[in-house]
């Protein structure tokens, strides 16, 4: 479970706050206004910003204090996931080694990794020589080496089409469900939240709502969640 | 702070900034505290205080003035071997000084060219020593860094500026009071100040076309004082006069100037529809083959009297050349071990004063420098037999804000792409460094680089003041080659240095481009 306890935060003038917890193996959508926080939220729990007061805790382990590296968390980010000057199977063996000594072993789980996101042959390019899908499976290949429990997206796929986008989302979801990880998802298109999140966590006016069953959530939503959608 | 949120630490470059400040403020400390013995400033050191701030005045006035006619003319012709031509205005800022020096006496010298056609049309010929001498070499050197800083701020005059001048039908006066005049305000008395800073503490020029008490810079009397009189107090004054004069000029050229005038996008082609009748593309065209042509003669000149005596140098000349390349390694190498710690530091938001630290290199000058360490080396060890590792420090140090200018925004352009990224997969300290800052900054560490080597292997300053005759870096060699009227010789190890600085800048900095990916 990702326990958030009296979390503050604040960025200059920007105020977030949260309270909340993510039973383990859900995935979370993380919706609300630009602007809002969402992105602020994530580099909180992956450990880019200081909280100002509260503690977060993973599975009854507080790592409120804890270097980003050394959280259990995998983070994919909006754009720069993958170092341009490094191949496609450097780019995943960091997953497995940060500074990039890889036993046999580690390289022939960087090649199946590769294999499974469907880039078996591009193992020796380097991101330039890729397409925009392609380098996001390459991040995902180094998802799955990185087996990790708790995996943060801040919006990988923004720049993908839609049904490409469609597809990383599902082969994300896949990953978590068949490894029982938690999956925190900041997202713009509620779709993207009703078609694959279990719950939704709604970021508005300073704060981190609790989530709530994506289906219920937009079957009856909150004024805050009403106000973004612009439903009326 | 919970925990570091930083790929690397700061520590080292902090350490680093700190060493330095301890090493240029202890060395004018020691000066300092020598110079209070001193009796008070002379008639002579009014002299050379008057001397260098007259030349150093009219150097960047001449420099600038003719800088902007050159800039303009470039900005707005296109030619075949124009990129040559602007890479060509680089060139000064890493040529060895007395080659500009001995290039300019085969061109412009009692015996030289333009001479030599005077006489034949029974004129006089000319002499270039003295405060003409002076700052004719220093408007060699420094006319192209103008032309290049002014043409800077030309190039970055919008595209559309052009267009919306064009479409308005703003030609001539209108367009230069509209377009031109106002960039030429901000950008010239940043060049001016520029010029002028490095002019006030120009050393190898006066002690080559100087000298005399009419033509004696405060960096040449701190060297006479020095290594003739042996007299420290007034070596120790002079030092001080320097040192407010150099921070002052620092100063306001920093304040002055944003832009560092080898910035890339110097060969950019925009569109320009003012300026073109007859005459004003005459004109351009003038302007651009006087300035190509005083830039390239001297050069050649050394050409044409170095080659045939190349391979006939004395081994001593040989030897020189071999202690040079290994000072300058040196000094490469402490630079960068200044340099990129301190840059890491600065792209991780702890600039300012680590910035500042860099900067004094460009305040302190070298003479100042090398009378402090000697003054302080004097009580461990015989500072003669340290001449060698001395220069190499002092020629990085020399090196570091040139250094730091060209590293500090690749390096925090590195560390705000890839730093999240990089503590995400958990790689701090060496793992960052080894496999994301060093490669991806390998261009800039390659120029920085190459800058610094070429800078070393011509530099003749603080050698001179340690050196005894067993001992000597190239420049020095020809330097003592020139004081014994063996010209030929001169000139060949001249064109020696040439090829050595041309070519070790060429190789750090090509090298550090090879395969560097975007």
């Amino acid at each position: 479970m990702l326990k958030l306890e009296d979390v503050h935060i604040e960025k200059g003038t920007f105020r977030l706050s949260a309270e909340f917890d993510v039973t383990r193996g859900r995935i979370v959508g993380v919706i609300g206004p630009s602007g809002g926080g969402k992105s602020t939220l994530l580099e909180a729990i992956a450990g880019f910003l200081p909280l100002t007061t509260g503690r977060v805790e993973w599975e009854g382990k507080d790592f409120t204090k804890a270097a980003p590296g050394d959280r259990p968390i995998a983070m994919l980010f909006q754009d720069g996931n993958l170092f341009p000057h490094l191949t496609a199977a450097q780019n995943v063996g960091l997953g497995l080694s940060p500074n990039l000594r890889l036993s046999m072993e580690d390289r022939a789980r960087v090649e199946a990794a590769l294999r499974e996101v469907g880039l078996g042959e591009m193992d020796t390019r380097k991101p330039a020589a890729l397409s925009g899908g392609q380098q996001a499976r390459v991040a995902l290949a180094r998802l799955i080496v990185q087996d990790h429990e708790l995996i943060l997206l801040d919006e990988p796929f923004a720049a993908l089409g839609p049904a490409l986008k469609a597809e990383m989302l599902g082969l994300v979801t896949d990953l978590a469900r068949a490894r029982n990880a938690t999956v925190l998802m900041v997202t713009h298109e509620p779709e993207d939240a009703r078609r694959v999140a279990d719950d939704v966590i709604l970021v508005a006016n300073g704060m981190a709502h609790p989530p709530a069953a994506t289906n219920d959530i937009f079957a009856n939503p909150p004024k805050a969640l009403m106000e973004y959608l612009g439903g009326a | 702070m919970a925990g570091r949120t930083q790929p690397v630490s700061a520590w080292p470059g902090i350490g680093a900034a700190v060493f330095l400040a301890v090493l240029i403020l202890g060395t004018l400390f020691a000066v300092a505290l020598r110079a209070e013995a001193g009796s008070g400033l002379g008639k002579a050191d009014w002299a050379a205080i008057r001397f260098t701030l007259l030349q150093a005045t009219l150097s960047a006035l001449i420099s600038v003035v003719l800088g902007i006619p050159v800039a303009r003319a470039l900005a707005r012709r296109r030619f075949a071997g124009r990129r040559a031509l602007i890479a060509l205005l680089g060139v000064p800022f890493i040529l060895p000084v007395l080659i500009a020096v001995l290039g300019l006496l085969e061109v412009f010298g009692r015996a030289g060219w333009v001479s030599t056609v005077l006489e034949t049309a029974g004129l006089p010929s000319l002499r270039i020593y003295g405060l003409h001498g002076v700052v004719l070499a220093h408007v060699f050197l420094n006319l192209p860094l103008a032309t290049r800083l002014i043409l800077q701020a030309w190039q970055e005059i919008p595209a559309e500026r052009f267009r919306l001048a064009a479409q308005l039908n703003c030609d001539g006066r209108a367009f230069f009071w509209l377009i031109e005049w106002p960039m030429l305000r901000r950008i010239v008395p940043g060049a001016f100040a520029v010029v002028f800073a490095i002019c006030l503490t120009s050393f190898a020029v006066a002690l080559t076309l100087g000298g005399g008490p009419k033509a004696t810079t405060i960096e040449l009397a701190i060297y006479q004082a020095f290594r003739f009189d042996f007299d420290l107090g007034r070596a120790a004054l002079l030092s001080g006069v320097q040192l407010v004069l150099t921070v002052v000029a620092a100063l306001v050229a920093l304040w002055l100037s944003s832009s560092t005038g080898f910035g890339a996008g110097l060969d950019r082609a925009i569109r320009r529809w003012d300026g073109q009748t007859a005459a004003i593309k005459w004109l351009d065209s003038i302007w651009i083959a006087a300035a190509a042509l005083f830039l390239i003669l001297p050069l050649a000149a050394i050409f044409v009297s170095g080659a045939p005596g190349l391979f006939g140098l004395p081994a001593s000349v040989w030897s020189a050349a071999l202690t040079s390349i290994l000072v300058a390694t040196i000094s490469t190498l402490l630079m960068l071990a200044f340099a990129l710690p301190m840059a890491f530091a600065v792209a991780h938001g702890k600039g300012q004063a680590v910035e500042v630290a860099g900067l004094l290199g460009l305040a302190a000058s070298p003479l100042v420098i090398g009378t402090g360490l000697f003054i302080i080396v004097r009580q461990f060890a015989d500072p003669f037999s340290l001449a060698l590792p001395v220069t190499a420090l002092v020629n990085a140090i020399m090196a570091l804000p040139f250094a730091l200018r060209i590293l500090v925004p690749s390096a925090s352009d590195v560390v705000q792409r890839y730093g999240k990224l990089g503590l995400s997969l958990n790689m701090t300290g060496i793992a960052f460094l080894r496999l994301v800052l060093l490669p991806r900054m390998r261009a800039q560490i390659g120029f920085a680089a190459g800058l610094a080597m070429a800078l070393s292997m011509g530099d003749l300053g603080v050698i001179t003041l340690f050196a005894d005759p067993d001992i000597a870096t190239l420049p020095l060699k020809i330097y003592r080659l020139m004081g014994a009227y063996r010209l030929d010789d001169a000139a060949a190890a001249a064109l020696l240095l040439l090829v050595l600085s041309i070519g070790l800048f060429w190789l750090l900095d090509r090298g550090g481009r090879r395969h560097a990916e975007a």
